[in-house]
């Protein structure tokens, strides 16, 4: 008995030890995730690089030529837009988060309170990109990313049942009134919104025409957290009038995001307000489509927010020297901002490529609509209003008390949340 | 005489006991394997020295051998994988969770308090307005790392981290096309070296003369300099940030973050403890009291009932296919396991769209275009929620069931069926009980996994139709643990993981109470078999 286990212990650890030469013979020396000391052969940084895979493809050529001339091995890790600001916010601290990540600018306010990104210095460049750009990637003075394209929503409409422009807000309801009458629509228009959340995003031009900001602006343009001006007198008028569009029937809960899209390409509506991304669906559909600027339910134009893109550096990055290189002198470039622009239909946001792109009509067309619009705010404190200020707008569409009583309560709430 | 009898017996059991030499080689090659696979993962923590992680898996590599390896310990033997991913799947979690829920972890405490200050430092250099772009090449020399810059008229200027930037002497410096790239006394240093140093080159500061105020160069990527100005000056005696523009002190007052007296924070703090701050919100918090009521209720009732219906229903449909006069009954069964095979996330999505009041299938086919608000009238949220959890839950129920009869020996039903009892007494006295039996832990279980049904809830209705007149943002289809998600991640003050971690071992304990109850009083159906 004794012999038989003496001689399974040692069988058993003959082979283990084998298997484990084996395995780490075809590994490389285990790399200290501490310092980097080990410098691969031929090239010295190493830099990981989270986006998703759209702008990845676009920018494999640029990455290419940046290994070239840099020698450093890139490592693009595909992840799914909606995902990176809170990985990259729980994974940075541990060191084994990626250098430069993909994002959007209204994440900022987030990622600079938990210390997870580094400002990047453009030096003169800054004055190469649209200034909207610039804009939207600043807080607190400082520039935090490179962006790479703008985005904006705006009125498409379908030319063969509304051949003309609107004019004006009850221009656009009458004729989309008109043609469900007729017969030859199903929706006066259509706007995506979630039932139990709404999409203050996309109802956000019509808050704007009534002269209702979020937060009240400093003098170089940023949002300012104290000065919350959600309640004020022009956004009241909006939730009036909200809550008479809901009744009306005209704002549908009904109608989510998706179905407003497919709608819209069947034909069922002559006018839709929706961004960039939805129009290779229209066009699949064989849709003629025209693009305007949104009309005004109330008396101030009807801005819409501003969307931007771009590329930003983690605090945390060991390679902080090669990160800031390839930001600065690649992803800065002419040639990586088209080649992003090319892939989707966001219009770049170097200045050079956003001019050659405006031979697109397209392009052109959202850039006219958004050339007035303010970018949405990257400010922390807006995490508090997203919220309330969805679920409010479901109440108000769906009747469920007085819009004025209902907005009012919700502007207090928003209010003692960043407050308190 | 005795040894005659004895020595067959001994060599029976003793041949028993040896297994055969290939069963022996497999174990030997499985644990061998297994004992591969640590040393690596060994080897590896050694040199990240991470010793804690190092010092278990030893312990556990050990433990594992001397299982497998000694002749008796049979329990051990069978339960060890799973123990083993209990402890890691189940046990670590909990304890990790715990040690979160007595943390502040969550946005704007996200890491240690150097790197806080770290951030706020980084996050606060500004570049002096109007100052020029200076070319830079790094350089080495006596007093370690340091820039040797050009400026914008062509003037060589060298400087370190203590040396504020001086003019050369411009015989003394090689130019390459209007920059700077050599100085006597100073080791230019190429790309290669730059990669392996970027840390202390990106930290490197020259201050620009021995004015503060004057700024200092400093570069991003090794080409150009800029001139920062540090808005944030961290003193680490007084372990306070002074925001030199203003002249506000913050100081560290324990909570996590650098504060004023009067309530002023700067928005980036860190990890801290908290005691029992996290467990106490819910007392604390009167809003959230209100909440809490209604929501535990609706919890309760979702759970059981959604145990008790796909139960019946699953038994009803077990029984009946259970019966051999029943023709086809493979084909139905099939089509029945279907709604468990798919993944929970999937077909309550698919569902959502089904119940589009305006679009949706069951509106618009099955009512004839009828306008019913599945998800979005309170009631009716509540029955769609069930209805889609008991369509996602009564294959398991058939399944089991269908075991547990088919376990039921036939006499019994026999001998009740000669003594003159029909079908329902048959079922009422025998079947059932003997069926509980078997049944009553999984129903346990059942109720436990319903009780925190996140997913299906959240995506039917994110929590469901809005209770107006509260102010807390609840719905009428939130359970509790939709409701700790929300407050934890949706409030609007950012992702407070140390609440979440707590509320949700708060529920954790709730449901461990009840669960260990309920099995305590199974044990009376044990007495039936």
């Amino acid at each position: 008995m004794k012999h038989s286990s003496l001689m399974k212990v040692a069988g058993v650890g003959a082979l283990a030890l084998t298997l484990a030469a084996c395995s780490g013979g075809g590994t490389p020396a285990p790399a200290p995730s501490a310092s980097e000391t080990a410098a691969a052969p031929g090239g010295g940084g190493e830099l990981v690089i989270w986006m998703d895979q759209n702008r990845a493809d676009a920018l494999t050529d640029v990455i290419a030529t940046f290994e070239e001339e840099t020698g450093t091995t890139v490592e693009v890790v595909i992840k799914e837009f909606g995902s990176i600001r809170d990985d990259l916010t729980t994974q940075a601290p541990s060191g084994e988060g990626p250098d430069v990540v993909l994002g959007a600018h209204d994440w900022i306010g987030k990622l600079v309170q938990n210390g997870v990104v580094a400002p990047v210095e453009l030096g003169d460049a800054t004055a190469d990109f649209q200034e909207v750009s610039i804009e939207a990637m600043t807080y607190e003075g400082a520039v935090y990313g490179v962006p790479v394209s703008i985005e904006n929503i705006a009125l498409v409409r379908n030319t063969a049942l509304a051949p003309e422009a609107p004019a004006s807000w009850d221009d656009m309801v009458a004729t989309g009134q008109a043609a469900v009458a007729a017969g030859e629509a199903e929706f006066p228009f259509l706007i995506g919104i979630d039932p139990n959340t709404s999409d203050p995003y996309h109802l956000f031009p019509l808050q704007a025409s009534f002269g209702g900001p979020l937060f009240g602006q400093n003098e170089d343009g940023s949002y300012n957290a104290d000065d919350l001006q959600i309640g004020n007198e022009g956004n009241l008028e909006f939730a009036r009038a909200l809550g008479e569009w809901g009744a009306a029937g005209l704002i549908n809960p009904n109608i989510s995001g998706d179905i407003a899209k497919e709608q819209f390409a069947a034909g069922a509506s002559p006018y839709t307000i929706t961004g960039p991304w939805n129009l290779s669906a229209f066009q699949d559909a064989g849709i003629e489509y025209a693009i305007s600027e949104i009309p005004a339910p109330g008396s101030q134009p009807a801005t819409p927010f501003v969307g931007v893109q771009g590329f930003m550096q983690s605090a945390y990055s060991e390679n902080p020297i090669v990160a800031s290189q390839f930001l600065t002198e690649y992803v800065a470039s002419e040639e990586a901002q088209t080649a992003i622009f090319e892939g989707g239909q966001r219009a770049p946001a170097l200045t050079a490529s956003y001019e050659a792109a405006q031979s697109d009509p397209d392009v052109a067309a959202f850039g006219e609509v958004g050339a007035s619009g303010l970018p949405m705010p990257n400010i922390p404190a807006m995490d508090a209003v997203w919220g309330d200020w969805g679920t409010t707008q479901i109440q108000i569409i769906t009747g469920q008390g007085d819009p004025t009583q209902l907005w009012t309560d919700m502007a207090t709430k928003i209010q003692s949340t960043i407050g308190g | 005489m005795t040894t005659s009898t004895v020595t067959p017996q001994r060599q029976r059991r003793a041949s028993a006991q040896l297994p055969s030499t290939r069963t022996l080689l497999l174990k030997i090659a499985m644990l061998a394997i297994v004992d591969a696979a640590a040393v690596f993962a060994m080897t590896l923590l050694f040199f990240q020295e991470n010793w804690l992680v190092l010092g278990i898996a030893a312990a556990v590599t050990l433990l594992v051998n001397w299982i497998y390896l000694s002749p008796g310990v049979l329990p051990a033997k069978y339960l060890t994988p799973g123990l083993i991913f209990l402890g890691v799947f189940q046990v670590f979690v909990i304890l990790y969770t715990l040690y979160i829920a007595f943390t502040n972890y969550g946005d704007g405490h996200n890491s240690t308090k150097d790197d806080a200050i770290a951030a706020i430092v980084l996050q606060n250099t500004e570049r002096v307005e109007g100052s020029p772009v200076y070319q830079v090449q790094v350089v080495e020399g006596l007093g370690g790392l340091g820039l040797l810059a050009t400026s914008p008229d062509g003037e060589a200027l060298v400087g370190t981290a203590e040396e504020p930037l001086a003019p050369l002497d411009p015989a003394a410096v090689t130019f390459d096309g209007g920059r700077a790239t050599a100085a006597e006394g100073w080791t230019s240093l190429g790309l290669q070296d730059i990669l392996q140093r970027q840390q202390a080159i990106a930290d490197l500061q020259v201050p620009l003369s021995d004015e503060l105020e004057d700024g200092f160069l400093r570069t991003s990527n090794a080409v150009q300099g800029f001139v920062f100005q540090s808005v944030f000056v961290y003193d680490e005696a007084a372990d306070t940030m002074t925001d030199t523009t203003t002249g506000i002190v913050y100081s560290d007052l324990g909570n996590g973050q650098f504060e004023t007296e009067d309530g002023q924070v700067l928005g980036t703090g860190w990890q801290i403890l908290v005691g029992f701050e996290n467990f106490l919100y819910p007392f604390e918090n009167p809003r959230y009291g209100e909440a809490l009521g209604a929501v535990a209720l609706w919890t309760f009732a979702f759970a059981i009932l959604s145990v008790a219906l796909s139960f019946v229903l699953g038994l009803f449909l077990a029984i009946t296919f259970n019966d051999d006069r029943m023709r086809s009954r493979k084909a139905y069964r099939l089509v029945m396991i279907l709604p468990y095979a798919f993944p929970s996330f999937l077909a309550a999505l698919v569902w959502l769209g089904l119940l589009n009041a305006q679009f949706g299938f069951v509106n618009e086919a099955l009512f004839g275009s009828a306008d019913i608000p599945w998800l979005t009238d309170p009631w009716l949220a509540k029955l769609s929620v069930l209805i889609v959890n008991v369509w996602l839950g009564f294959p398991y129920m058939f399944l089991i069931c269908l075991g547990a009869l088919q376990s039921i020996p036939e006499e019994l039903t026999e001998a009740a069926t000669v003594d003159g009892a029909n079908g329902w007494q048959v079922f009422q006295g025998i079947k059932f009980p003997l069926l509980l039996v078997s049944t009553a832990p999984l129903l346990i279980s059942s109720f436990a996994f319903n009780f925190n049904n996140f997913n299906t809830i959240y995506m039917l209705t994110t929590g469901g139709p809005r209770i107006s007149g509260l102010s807390e943002n609840v719905g009428h289809t939130d359970l509790l643990i939709t409701l700790v998600y929300k407050t934890a991640f949706e409030a609007g003050t950012g992702r407070d993981y140390g609440l979440a971690s707590a509320l949700a071992i708060l529920i954790f304990i709730v449901i461990a109470t009840i669960s260990a109850i309920a099995f305590r009083q199974t044990k009376a159906l044990e007495d039936l078999n």
